[in-house]
């Protein structure tokens, strides 16, 4: 049988994020469902990681399912210097799903490769992370009514910021327009513009965050600047304001202009914005479920089909 | 004795391969990643020779061995310029030039201190993305590196 893991989103084709967004859709209908009745999933957190943890668990209950795993890696036998591979293989006995977060590059992947069950990748390091890429595709998809032809500006730690670059990269399919507002030290890396350039995306770069750069955007992605990012800590100091937003900063956007944020929130965004219909990163989060609980079926090999017909 | 060449400084072989011009510092190397020490083969080394090319240099010489591309292809990181020979009746009949593999299986060690290949007891994965420049990504982490700073395992 194929492997029906998920570890990046690269993995996905045009047709098959559509496709992941239209369960996603039948789920938000009726979250709650039997369709894993007789199913285990686990969900193993090799690090700490409480929303996505609450996320991926609340799909699997909602389905029906089963949960075991751990949520600090202190408590389990890796502390004691077993390797991964003797963990997924070991746990493989137990669950038909593993959701796994882990602190190394390559670990899902890896996984992916030795367990006989699929894998679903909540996070390797700073590399992938493709469940939240579907719900931020989702939530875009679900305000914006479509994905084609969407002006983004993505905003804060664009050089660190693993959410922002996979957006972009999934975003490759849709003829989207890219603006990059970020601090010198944080500006998105040469590699993703040169994606970009190859893929013939267009994309503008701005130091700048005021209400004249955002008046067009459709959908605003806000990330948050961290100190600990800054070699240059005087460079801190000096842009640490210039990256959030205000509520008098959206008067000139567009009426279907969404704000998005991955969580968790400090300052970027202040709490003005929290009251306008523009604000999104509240019920971005909730769109998170109904995106994993159908990231969770597919890899268990339940189809939109499956999915429409389940009564 | 004069009319003829200079005396070899490796004796020559009937049938089978010579890889020369090895950077002396990369001969062990080279005869790790070909597995030469698992041969059965009669195998010459030869180290710390005198090269005009590289000062000092190692020289290989396998009797009735002859590799595939792929085997070859294995020392093309550590070794670029070495030169194959491949001798029938000790006559050089083929001369071979080695190019990098477009996947290294258990070559190159990940130069991300946060790969999970520098964590777990397991075998490292690169391929080759850009030729020209040189770029290796790691199929774990999916960083990329240069081949003139990476770590031969």
């Amino acid at each position: 049988m194929k492997n029906r893991s998920l570890v990046a989103i690269e993995e996905y084709s045009k047709e098959k994020i559509l496709y992941m967004l239209e369960m996603a859709k039948e789920f938000e209908k009726r979250p709650n469902r039997k369709l894993l009745d007789s199913k285990i999933v686990a969900t193993l957190f090799f690090e700490p990681s409480t929303r996505t943890r609450l996320s991926f668990e609340t799909a699997a209950n909602r389905l029906g399912a089963k949960v075991i795993g751990f949520t600090d890696p202190k408590v389990t036998s890796s502390s004691k210097g077993e390797t991964l591979k003797d963990t997924i293989l070991m746990v493989s006995n137990y669950a038909d799903v593993i959701v796994m977060r882990h602190y190394l590059e390559g670990a899902a992947r890896y996984a992916s490769e030795i367990a006989p069950v699929p894998i679903v990748n909540a996070g390797d390091g700073a590399n992938q992370h493709p469940s939240q890429t579907m719900l931020d595709l989702y939530s875009i998809y679900k305000t914006q009514g479509t994905l084609e032809n969407l002006n983004i500006y993505m905003v804060g730690d664009l050089k660190y910021g693993r959410t922002v670059h996979s957006l972009l990269m999934a975003m490759r399919h849709f003829n989207p327009t890219f603006h990059f507002i970020a601090p010198d030290e944080l500006k998105m890396p040469d590699e993703y513009k040169l994606f970009c350039q190859k893929h013939n995306i267009k994309y503008f770069e701005h130091r700048e965050f005021n209400e004249n750069v955002i008046a067009d955007a459709d959908i605003l992605y806000m990330t948050r600047v961290q100190r600990e990012r800054f070699t240059d800590l005087m460079e801190y100091e000096r842009v640490k304001n210039v990256y959030i937003l205000h509520n008098d900063m959206l008067c000139k956007t567009k009426d279907n202009l969404r704000i998005l944020h991955p969580l968790p929130r400090v300052n970027e965004i202040s709490y003005d914005v929290d009251d306008n219909p523009k604000a999104y990163f509240i019920q971005q989060a909730q769109n998170g479920l109904y995106a994993r609980e159908a990231i969770i079926c597919d890899v268990l090999g339940i189809t939109l089909d499956d999915v429409r017909n389940d009564k | 004795m004069t009319e003829n060449k200079t005396e070899l400084q490796v004796a020559a072989i009937e049938n089978g391969t010579v890889i020369d011009h090895i950077p002396s510092d990369k001969l062990f190397k080279v005869v790790s990643l070909l597995g030469i020490e698992k041969m059965d083969n009669n195998v010459t080394i030869g180290f710390n020779l005198e090269s005009k090319k590289l000062g000092k240099k190692g020289i290989i010489k396998i009797a009735g061995k002859f590799f595939e591309e792929e085997e070859i292809n294995r020392i093309s990181l550590v070794a670029p310029n070495a030169h194959i020979n491949v001798i029938r009746n000790y006559e050089i009949v083929e001369k071979k030039t080695i190019s990098i593999p477009d996947k290294m299986v258990g070559i190159v060690k990940c130069n991300n201190p946060k790969c999970i290949t520098n964590n777990e007891p397991m075998t490292t994965i690169f391929t080759l993305t850009d030729r020209e420049k040189g770029i290796l990504k790691c199929h774990y982490c999916e960083k990329e590196q240069n081949k003139n700073n990476i770590e031969v395992l």
